[in-house]
């Protein structure tokens, strides 16, 4: 059996890449998947802090790109979750330090007994989301509903698509139900008819997700969240269940309207 | 847009408001993508026109006038449709 390789990117930065990795790479565990996560953002690490592994790094991937050491030694396993690795990224290289073609050869030795390889890419248009890219059978977009984060989404759904990477499927994260009533933000809908490619889920804004990641236990490790049963659910849609959507943010009603217009709401 | 926009659009105006800022931000996008997406200049397609007519012109004789090339928009692969009338050969001199 083969892995499938998944990258998850977004264009603009901040919108939850890391977190997503480190989030779906849990609740793909915790479904008995063999999973690895990989930290592309080669010269801004972050994926091992967000998983609270960063005390554990031996070795990165630019060390295993240049020989210096095998893959398995490389790989970190996460104790909290059965078969869960992280393959690090190196801190003081950039993203040059590896290229397009090491990075497909790296996805397919990684491939081998494992079910899903998921890819954290650097913001960006640049080499590093080339080369986050470049060994991927599938790819993820992530946005916040916001109008400079969709508008890179757009950009880079071209981009992907130029690849022949095929068309990536869509997290929306960081929905604030109540602005979304109110008219004040763009619903999960709207970024939907915008971008015109298949929702994958929606995560709301959580507090929990900051408090989490100040601990380093990604949430869906942090006890009950809306957040966590966002991840999991997504996590096992990537798995192919049909788990209906959460119903998070409603668009405003027409008394929701009629209110705004009198300014209670 | 219009479709689910009327009541707000139609209250908003009876009262004097400013649609939701939703609304605004949608509507914003929408026009910056129909920019964004084209990857083409207007510039290089009248370029790509005229050596497509320059072409075409040595073996049939084309209305230059009428001649045009677009690129059609939207997801998934784009296309340059070119339209190219040919005279007929009875209106020649
Ligand atoms: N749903 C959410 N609710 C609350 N906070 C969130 C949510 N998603 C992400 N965040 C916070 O937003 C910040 C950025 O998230 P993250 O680092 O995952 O983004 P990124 O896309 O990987 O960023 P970069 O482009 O810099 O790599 C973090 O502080 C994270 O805790
Ligand atoms: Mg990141």
């Amino acid at each position: 059996m083969t892995a499938r390789v998944i990258t998850i990117t977004s264009g603009k930065g901040g919108v939850g890449k890391t977190t997503g990795v480190a989030n779906l790479g849990v609740s793909l565990a915790l479904e008995g998947k063999r999973v690895v996560v990989l930290d592309a953002d080669i010269g801004l690490r972050n994926l091992d802090v967000v998983m609270g592994l960063e005390n554990r790094i031996v070795y990165d991937i630019v060390d295993v790109v240049e020989g210096n050491c095998r893959l398995q030694q490389a790989l970190i396993r996460d104790k909290r979750v059965p078969q869960l690795y992280l393959l690090p990224a190196a801190q003081t290289r950039d993203k040059t330090a590896v290229s397009p073609d090491q990075m497909v050869d790296l996805c397919q030795e990684l491939r081998h007994d494992r079910d899903i390889v998921l890819i954290d890419s650097p913001a960006g248009i640049e080499q590093g989301f080339r080369n986050a890219i470049a060994g991927a059978d599938e790819t993820v977009i992530i946005t916040t509903p916001d109008v400079a984060a969709v508008r890179d989404a757009d950009r880079i759904i071209g981009l992907i698509e130029a690849a022949e990477k095929g068309t990536p499927k869509l997290i929306v994260n960081r929905i604030k139900p109540k602005m979304v009533r109110r008219g004040d933000m763009l619903s999960t809908e709207d970024v939907i008819e915008i971008l015109a490619i298949e929702l994958l889920g929606v995560i709301p804004e959580d507090e929990k997700i900051i408090v989490s990641t100040n601990k380093g236990v990604p949430v869906t490790l942090d006890g009950q969240s809306r957040s966590g049963l966002a991840f999991r659910n997504i996590a096992k849609r990537i798995l192919g269940e049909d788990v209906p959507f959460m119903i998070i943010d409603q668009e405003p009603s027409l008394l929701d309207r009629a209110m705004r217009l009198v300014g209670r709401r | 847009m219009p479709e689910k926009g009327w009541p707000v659009g139609f209250l908003d105006r009876l009262f004097k408001r400013e649609p939701p800022s939703k609304e605004i931000a949608k509507e914003r996008l929408q026009l910056v993508l129909v920019h964004d997406r084209q990857p083409l200049s207007p510039k290089l397609l009248q370029t790509i026109k005229d050596d497509i007519i320059v072409v075409i012109s040595k073996h049939v004789d084309i209305d230059r006038e009428n001649t045009k090339i677009k690129l059609t928009r939207g997801r998934g692969r784009q296309k340059l449709i070119a339209d190219i009338p040919i005279r007929s050969p009875r209106r020649r001199r």
